[in-house]
This record gives C-alpha cells, structure tokens and sequence, in this order.
C-alpha cells in the first residue's frame, strides 16, 4: 500500500504551492481540500459535466480526472486566479450584468473555459462561443445569456485594447 | 463524490523505462496517458491498479511528421493536437474531423490518441459505478457472471466506441506497439477483436507507441460522420467512416467503410466493391451502398438508445458519408 500522504508541488494562480496529498487525489482534490480552493467545483466528478475546469498551460482541463501529480510542474489556474488586484476579470462583469448565472455552479468551469477563448480571440464568431463551451453543461440557463455575456466580454476587451489601457 | 482507488503514480521518461516499470509491478500495474478514459473507470471500480505508470512525459511518443513515406502521429498525442495539426488536416480531413469531435473540448485537450485505439469498451451494464452493478449481481466484463444485455452466453458485447479506428481502419493505418520484448507492427483492422471484455490484441504489457498512415491513403476521398444525444461530450452511438479512390470522370476505383459504436470492434462493411467498383457514386449507387451496410449490422441494447433505432440510423449515416465523398 502505498505510504498515505506525498508533498506535490503546484504553480496556482501563480503562486507556488506545496500541498500534502494522498498520491491518488485528483487535482481537483488537491485544489479543493488541500489548498481550500473551492472555487472548482465538483459535479459529475467522472469528467463529464466540466464545472471542474481549469486552465492547465493555457488549455481548459477537467481537474477530476487529472491525476495530481500529473499537474506537477504546469501552471494552473483556477476561477480564483481570473480576476486580479484592480478588479474582476470582464467576463465576470458581463456574467453578473447579463445575469449568465442562475444557481453558478457551473459559472467557474464556464468562465475558465470562456478565458481561454477571449485570450485567443476577443471577437468570437456564435459559432466559436458555442464550440469553447460545449464541453461545459448549465442545466439552469438554456446557455443563451452566457454567450451573450462571452461576447460582450470580447467587445470590452477590444475596446480597451483599442484605448491602450486596462480599464478595470 | 467519485474517489480514485489508492494507487502509486510514476512518471517515467522513456518507453523502456515505462516497460520496465511495468515489468516490475506486473498485474498491479497500468499505464495512463490522456487518463480520461481510465480514471472515470478506475472511479467507478471497474479496474483498480495500485501502481499507475504515466506515459504523457515521455518524449518519444509524441511528434507528427512524415517519416519513411508515412505520417507518423506519436500515441501521446492529444486529440486537440491531431485535429488541429496543419498536416493531418490537409492530408487526412476525415481523421481530422474525427478526432476533433471526440467528447468536448477539455476531454479532447487530455485524451490521447493512442489512448482512443486502447478506449475500453462500453455498455449500459458496465459504465456504472460500483453499487449500481452490484445492485445488479454485476455482469460478465466485469466481476459477473450474467451479460445483462444478451441474458444468454459468455460473449461480452460492449461496444468499440472510439472515433479515430474506424478512420484509421479506411486508410490503411499501421499500429507500433512496444512491449518488454521489443516492438511489432499490426494493420489497425488486426488490432481489435470481437472480445467486449478485452478488444485489442496489445497485451497490459505492451504501449501503443505510434500510428502510421501510407500517404499513399492521402489521394482518397475521405468522410465521417456520426451519431450521439447531444453534438458534445457523448459518446458515439454510431460512427460512419468511408474512403474511396475516384477517377477524374467519377469511376470509383476503390471504396472502403468502417461502421462502429454498435458492436465490440469496429465493422468493415463487406459487399461493397462488388456494387461499386467500376460504376460512379451516383443517388442509385449510394442507396444500394446504405441498403448493403444496413443488412450487417445488428446492433443489441448494449448503449443506452434503443438499438432499433441505432440500426435505422445506419443506412442514414452511410448515405451521408457518401454524399460528403461525391462533393469532396
């Protein structure tokens, strides 16, 4: 059997982290009830439903099924790394303005997904929105406010890309 | 709350220590690399290895190139990465289109696709967590004695639900696999067998290193298409792969078609040169084609949607995929 807990090291939000875990823990294990990172949230936990989603070098990535130790050496982030010191990250503006959370407990993984897409493209075509986010599933919303909110998030950032400056 | 049974995991970062690992662990041991297939199963009991050997560090199976007149597509590859790699792109679209539909996108940024030639069968019965089959007596893949699907018999019928093979079966794809006594070569159509409890011809011990495409394959017409609930995250229900070598005036040469999600390895479709080999894919051709296909395949309640209807579907996806050759 192997020995109950091993020290893993983890780059979050980018801070470096050391968290003692049982070798078997997922990621999101580690996350949640090693570093008290509840933001990732636990649905299916068989990696269906994507509320665990993080962003793993860039790529969303389901948390329940990533073996922690498997994440060792990559920079992760996690819903609470989105926003920074000046404010919240404008996808979380536009969630709350166009009311794209009903009961939110898919919001993280979705925002984590639609982050990784605004950083490849601030103007998303539907389609693309639609694509980023169908590995996610909202059983509140019908989906139609969140895209909305994605793509006015997109508008915001051309803008301020457009003024040069970060207005947050 | 789905908990991972306790394991070691080892990082190796090379094939011959990853199979020198497993050497040393033997039955106790498996290898992971996407993890996305295997730590879901692992969650609801259905294997519990205690030490995991983890092949996603190791540099020599990763890499897309052409090399010695095939494409070489490294098995710990991710289907994100074969589906929008430049060069499968242009010369294999269908194999492309494949990959790129597997579940949805976080699945497709882990899962590998040499982890999609090793994905474990699937079954109403069997995908389930550990309660559940044993509220069941548990069935014949695992822990059982009864397949609840046939009542009858000793053949397991999960179904091969990969969307790559079936693809890869059209254009001819060789497979590498590398075991402790050194590596062998299959066609991809030799690799699976007709066991749903255990499909493939690798052995525990042996690792997927590469799959190889003649670029020959690369002048066929090529299509895929398939069936499932919802267009992500699901998995196939059916999926249609078909290649063909047409002439400039539209005589067809050479046509070939892979059906899967049905039963416990991918279908070739037989009876097809006969109807088409010489004639051009007109309407008349393509149902005669959809009507051979629709007369093989004999789907049973293996997968949660009805297998009528799944049969149905069959001729349907067939006509399809065929139409996407003749605009192609």
């Amino acid at each position: 059997m192997p020995a109950v807990t091993q020290i893993v090291r983890l780059t979050v939000n980018g801070d470096l982290r050391e968290v003692g875990v049982p070798m078997h823990f997922t990621l999101l294990e580690a996350l949640r009830y090693g570093l008290g990172l509840t933001g990732s949230k636990q649905g299916c936990d068989k990696g269906d439903c994507g509320a665990c989603t993080v962003i793993l070098d860039g790529r969303p990535t389901l948390s329940c099924i990533t073996p922690v130790f498997e994440a060792e050496g990559h920079a992760i982030v996690t819903v609470e790394g989105l926003a920074d010191v000046e404010g919240p990250h404008p996808l979380q503006d536009a969630f709350d303005l166009h009311g794209a959370a009903q009961c939110g407990f898919c919001t993280p993984g979705i925002l984590c997904s639609a982050a990784v897409l605004l950083e490849k493209t601030t103007s998303p075509s539907r389609t693309e929105i639609k694509e980023a986010l169908s590995g996610n599933l909202c059983r509140c919303t019908g989906y139609s406010k969140i895209y909305d909110a994605v793509a006015s998030a997109g508008q915001r950032l051309q803008v301020e890309a457009q003024l040069g400056e970060s207005g947050r | 709350m789905l908990r991972l049974p306790p394991f070691s995991y080892h990082k190796p970062s090379s094939v011959a220590e990853a199979t020198g690992l497993m050497d040393q662990y033997a039955e106790e041991a498996m290898y992971v690399a996407g993890g996305t297939d295997l730590i879901p199963n692992m969650k609801h009991r259905l294997f519990e290895p205690t030490h995991l050997i983890a092949l996603k560090s190791v540099t020599e199976l990763s890499g897309i190139r052409e090399e010695n007149g095939d494409l070489r597509i490294g098995s710990a590859e991710t289907l994100a990465e074969v589906a929008g790699h430049p060069e499968v792109q242009k010369l294999f679209p269908a194999l492309a289109d494949a990959a790129g539909h597997v579940a949805g996108p976080q699945l497709r940024n882990a899962g590998t696709i040499g982890g999609n030639l090793c994905l474990d069968t699937r079954c109403t019965y069997y995908n389930q967590t550990s309660f559940w089959r044993g509220a069941l007596g548990y069935c014949l893949k695992k822990d059982g004695t009864v397949c609840h699907v046939t009542n009858v018999g000793k053949k397991c019928v999960a179904a091969h639900s990969a969307d790559t093979p079936p693809v890869l079966m059209t254009l001819g794809a060789m497979v590498t696999l590398a075991g402790p006594d050194g590596e062998r070569r299959l066609p991809i159509e030799e690799f699976f067998i007709t066991d749903g409890i255990y499909n493939t011809r690798r052995t525990p011990v042996e690792i997927v290193t590469e799959i190889r495409i003649p670029l020959g394959a690369a002048s066929r017409r090529q299509a895929y298409a398939k069936l499932r609930q919802r267009k992500s995250i699901d998995f196939p229900l059916l999926t249609v792969a078909v290649s063909a070598d047409i002439e400039g005036n539209g005589t067809v040469q050479s046509i070939n078609g892979v059906v899967t999600a049905l039963g416990a390895r991918p279908r070739a479709l037989s009876g097809w040169d006969d109807l088409a080999v010489g004639g051009t894919l007109d309407a008349d051709m393509i149902d005669e084609l959809a009507e051979r296909a629709h007369e093989q395949c004999h789907p049973l309640e293996n997968l949660i949607v009805d297998a009528d209807w799944r049969r149905a579907m069959v001729p349907v996806y067939v006509r399809r995929v065929l139409e996407k050759l003749r605009i192609t």
